[in-house]
């Protein structure tokens, strides 16, 4: 049995190295014996430059220690090992295989000297060889390595590797690093000046850097193509830092519009200050958080659901406190929107110092769930994908508030109510039954916002505090009564709060911010898209 | 002269006279009797008490605009703070060459941040004149130029409150920045005198106290006589109906610009008062919820009346105190509670309340006797007037 499973085993081996490989194993180990031969630095060199044209990726390891100085051979065979050497002793590897061979002492051997402009051929050489490599990512992360580390020397296996090449991305990384290579070699002028047309063209920061070092040292035509590329790259940075902009301004854009959506509408329809919408808003981040800390102990298979098992519970949660306010103050307080809004206020010192009591002063932690973690690069712009989430959240929120005021009976009620209060009274509309229910609708708006906070900022007692000023200013600027007015105040404050931060630093610029709404405010006192008629003066 | 004379209605009097009261018998008890005496003030309570008394004077500001003139701003904090601001500007600029790294000029915070000359706005606060007026000036012309554009483009009601709230968010976020000068988080404080005196020394404080009294009772003269004055009548017809007052051919926006102005100037005093008496002035005095607690003080005392606020302010503030050091995980449900009952149950607050109680009283009373004096002579051409308090019902 026992002798059976050794043929069997043998077979295989024979079977799993093809002859082939095998002669090519004796060349490269034949390769590798003449280090110990080699009488100078040149002679090395050459040995180096054969093992890297064999093309075979297993020859790096023995390169690598010869850069690293661990090949040495033994002075009575001239056999080369690579050495790890502990105290007096060393242990000694097979310079193919990597197999451990055995121990000896160190005096034994003699160490295969290499100069530093050995090394930078061995470090050209073993990336020639990954550049050879069958796996695409390996080979990509090769030529980048090189184009950040340019270097004459791998200009050859770069020649090499784009004949070869058939991926295009990696064709194009492979470009670009022979390009920032030529840069720093002694090729002709043409050639630099193609180099320095391709590295024109990419635009990123690292060829920036590249491009500047260059042009510092370069002179007459050359210097001038490089400062035109110079130029050039930081014109589409601008732009890309721009869209980077635009972007971090829509994330806060929809953070502030599902923050102030709730808060439109029930300004709009009661004319009611809910200065208690930001601790909703905290209470929908807490339910979040309990969501994930139910599931962590009982279902830990479902945290990837947590949040849209949040969502609904949250805008219950959110919405029937709502109601409870509305049933217990508000409506006591119909016609003083003054009085509601200190009430209101009273009522969301209570909601925090509730919670507070409840979960305790500091920070809780929320959870992403998987599909949330991460983020993608999009040329020069990083796109996290919990940011995205919110903006795709904040819109379909939108969408579907937009239709249901739009389009079904409920809204149809709601904006008569917004409109003119006393006449859809007279027409049967129940006007105290619409606004509780806008209310509860607003709050539980608020509440699924707080699902969306929650990946996004601190989970804390104090997190609606934060909000509840900047999604006034949303409603102020964009107006009440209608809809696409808080969608465009949201973005357009988030987007004109990102351009200024760069300028003026986050304070100042959410400082002028404000001072510009309140400016906006004399010229438009009732927002960008006011109601209009004279309801609105009632 | 007139106009001063129509503040001593016979409240006010009585307020001014308790005040002069206070603010000579404090200090009294405070400095002569020996500390063992069941009569003698504690040092901590002449310093809590005038602190009471600079939030009895931002509440009394606060209903002037409020109450008489239905303005509810939320941001008047921002002014009480600006006026505290300019007077620690003047006390930090008398520490002189005291502090810890001995700057005969530049205060601590400045030699921290290595800044080498002192900025243009702190020129001349070392004189207590610019000082005293910068502490009218700074929050006069501040409550000037956002009156004359709110006011103007007619922003009212709740607009106005979220407008002035987020004026005084932006001045806290301002101050909280180092490099504006006023020293960042941590605001100014280390005070050593005012006027050449020490200003932890018993006298000084008892003397700051008797300030704060006088100043009180000064903003009770003046609010009352321009509440009396046929301006207060225009102001409190402005509040009940804007646009029949425009009809009319008045101008409201000026009226209000007017005690919307002098109200901040009124603020900016008791926060140059409450500054030296409490030792630091920082960017948290601008904080909105500040502004808002002035809001409920005024209303539990009772708005569109003279003594309300004083009395709002001194219970709300004693409570606080006193909650605080009980049950502070409680505080803040007592605030908000108080917030919710006040406006629920008290819309006219305690004060406002009792006078109504005091006034219908007496109304049925003389329709009581008017009626049996008109069984008597059937023919009266004179009979009762209806209740004289009409104001505040009609105030929305």
């Amino acid at each position: 049995m026992t002798f059976l499973r050794a043929l069997a085993t043998m077979l295989l081996m024979l079977v799993a190295v093809p002859p082939a490989q095998a002669a090519d194993d004796a060349a490269i180990r034949e390769a590798i014996a003449k280090f110990a031969t080699a009488r100078n630095f040149a002679d090395t060199e050459a040995i180096v430059r054969e093992l890297g044209a064999s093309g075979d990726p297993r020859v790096e390891p023995a390169l690598a220690a010869l850069a690293d100085g661990n090949l040495n051979f033994r002075k009575s065979d001239r056999q080369v090992f690579v050495t790890k050497e502990s105290g007096q002793a060393a242990t000694l590897f097979d310079p193919l295989t990597g197999e451990t061979v055995g121990e000896a002492p160190k005096r034994d051997f003699t160490k295969i000297k290499v100069n530093n402009s050995l090394r930078r051929t061995i470090r050209a050489v073993v990336s020639g060889l990954t550049l050879a490599a069958p796996d695409s990512t390996v080979r990509l992360s090769a030529a980048i390595n090189m184009f950040r580390a340019p270097d004459p020397a791998n200009l050859e296996a770069l020649d090499v590797a784009i004949a070869r090449e058939t991926e295009a991305r990696v064709a194009a990384a492979l470009e670009a690093a022979r390009a920032s290579s030529v840069l720093v070699s002694d090729q002709p002028d043409d050639r630099k000046l193609a180099a320095i047309a391709l590295l024109g063209q990419r635009g990123d920061r690292e060829t920036l850097s590249l491009l500047t070092a260059f042009s510092a040292r370069a002179e007459g035509e050359l210097k001038a193509a490089a400062e035109q590329a110079i130029d050039s790259i930081n014109a589409s940075l601008a732009l890309w830092s721009a869209g980077q902009n635009v972007w971090y301004g829509l994330s806060l854009g929809s953070v502030l519009l599902l923050a102030a959506i709730g808060l439109a509408i029930t300004f709009g329809v009661m004319g009611v200050i809910n200065m208690a919408h930001g601790e909703m808003v905290m209470l929908g981040a807490y339910t979040t958080f309990l969501v994930q800390e139910l599931i962590r102990v009982h279902q830990p298979a479902l945290f990837d659901w947590s949040l849209a098992i949040a969502l609904p519970l949250a805008f219950i949660v959110a919405g029937s406190v709502g109601l409870l306010i509305e049933r217990g103050i508000i409506r006591f307080l119909y016609g003083r929107p003054l009085e509601t809004l200190l009430a209101t206020w009273g009522v969301s010192l209570i909601l925090q110092q509730t919670v507070r009591t409840i979960f305790g002063p500091t920070n809780r932690e929320v959870g992403n769930p998987s599909w949330m973690s991460g983020a993608v690069q999009l040329g020069e712009l990083t796109v996290t994908w919990n940011r995205l989430w919110i903006v795709v959240f904040a819109l379909a929120v939108f969408a579907v508030l937009l239709y249901a005021i739009n389009r079904t009976s409920i809204g149809l009620r709601m904006r008569a109510v917004t409109q003119n209060r006393r006449m859809a009274s007279a027409m049967g509309i129940r006007t105290p039954w619409v606004d509780a229910m806008t209310f509860a609708l607003g709050s539980g708006i608020a509440g699924i916002a707080g699902v969306a906070l929650s990946q996004i900022d601190n989970v804390s007692p104090n997190l609606g505090q934060g909000y509840i000023i900047d999604s006034f200013m949303v409603v102020v600027f964009g107006g009440v009564g209608n809809l696409w007015g808080t969608l465009v105040g949201a973005f357009t404050l988030g987007i004109v709060n990102k351009f200024l931060e760069p300028y003026a630093g986050a304070v100042l610029g959410k400082i002028v911010v404000l001072v510009i709404i309140i400016l906006f405010i004399q010229k438009r006192p009732r927002g960008l898209f006011a109601l209009k008629g004279r309801a609105v003066e009632a | 002269m007139r106009f001063l004379a129509g503040g001593f209605d016979r409240l006010a009097t009585t307020i001014i006279v308790v005040l002069c009261i206070v603010a000579v018998m404090v200090p009294v008890l405070h400095l002569m009797l020996p500390p063992s005496s069941p009569f003698h003030v504690q040092t901590y309570l002449v310093a809590l008490i005038g602190k009471y008394l600079t939030y009895a004077l931002l509440a009394l500001a606060l209903d002037l605009i409020w109450g008489y003139c239905g303005i509810l701003s939320l941001g008047h904090g921002a002014f009480f703070a600006l006026g505290g601001y300019a007077m620690g500007m003047y006390l930090m600029r008398q520490i002189g060459s005291r502090g810890v790294y001995g700057d005969p000029v530049l205060p601590d915070f400045m030699v921290f941040l290595n800044w080498k000359e002192l900025p243009w706005f702190w020129y001349g606060l070392d004189q207590f004149w610019f000082a005293a007026l910068m502490i009218l000036a700074v929050p006069g012309l501040l409550a000037f130029v956002f009156g004359w554009f709110a006011f103007r483009s007619r922003v009212t009601g709740v607009y106005l409150s979220i407008i002035s709230q987020a004026l005084t968010y932006a001045l806290m976020l301002a101050f909280f920045r180092n490099n504006m000068g006023f020293g960042g988080n941590n605001g100014l404080t280390d005070f050593k005198d005012v006027l050449g005196y020490d200003i932890q020394a018993a006298a000084t404080r008892s003397a700051l106290f008797a300030a704060s009294a006088l100043a009180l009772a000064l903003g009770v003269l003046l609010t009352t006589a321009i509440v009396r004055s046929k301006f207060g009548k225009l102001l409190v017809a402005t509040r009940d109906a804007e646009s029949r007052m425009r009809f009319l051919g008045y101008r409201p926006e000026n009226m209000k610009l007017v005690a919307f102005t002098f109200s901040a100037m009124m603020a900016g005093v008791a926060g140059a008062l409450y500054v030296p008496q409490v030792g630091i002035i920082n960017p948290g005095e601008f904080a909105p919820a500040n502004s808002i607690e002035v809001v409920v003080w005024t209303a539990v005392g009772g708005r569109g009346t003279i003594l309300g606020p004083i009395v709002g302010a001194l219970l709300v503030n004693g409570g606080k105190s006193w909650f605080t050091g009980a049950l502070p995980e409680y505080w803040l449900f007592a605030l908000g509670g108080l917030f919710v009952a006040v406006t629920l149950f008290l819309p006219r607050g305690i004060v406002g309340t009792a006078q109504h109680g005091w006034a219908a009283l007496k109304a049925r009373r003389t329709a009581a006797r008017a009626a049996a004096s008109s069984q008597a002579r059937p023919a009266d051409p004179t009979s009762p007037a209806a209740p004289a308090t009409a104001g505040l019902a009609a105030a929305e």
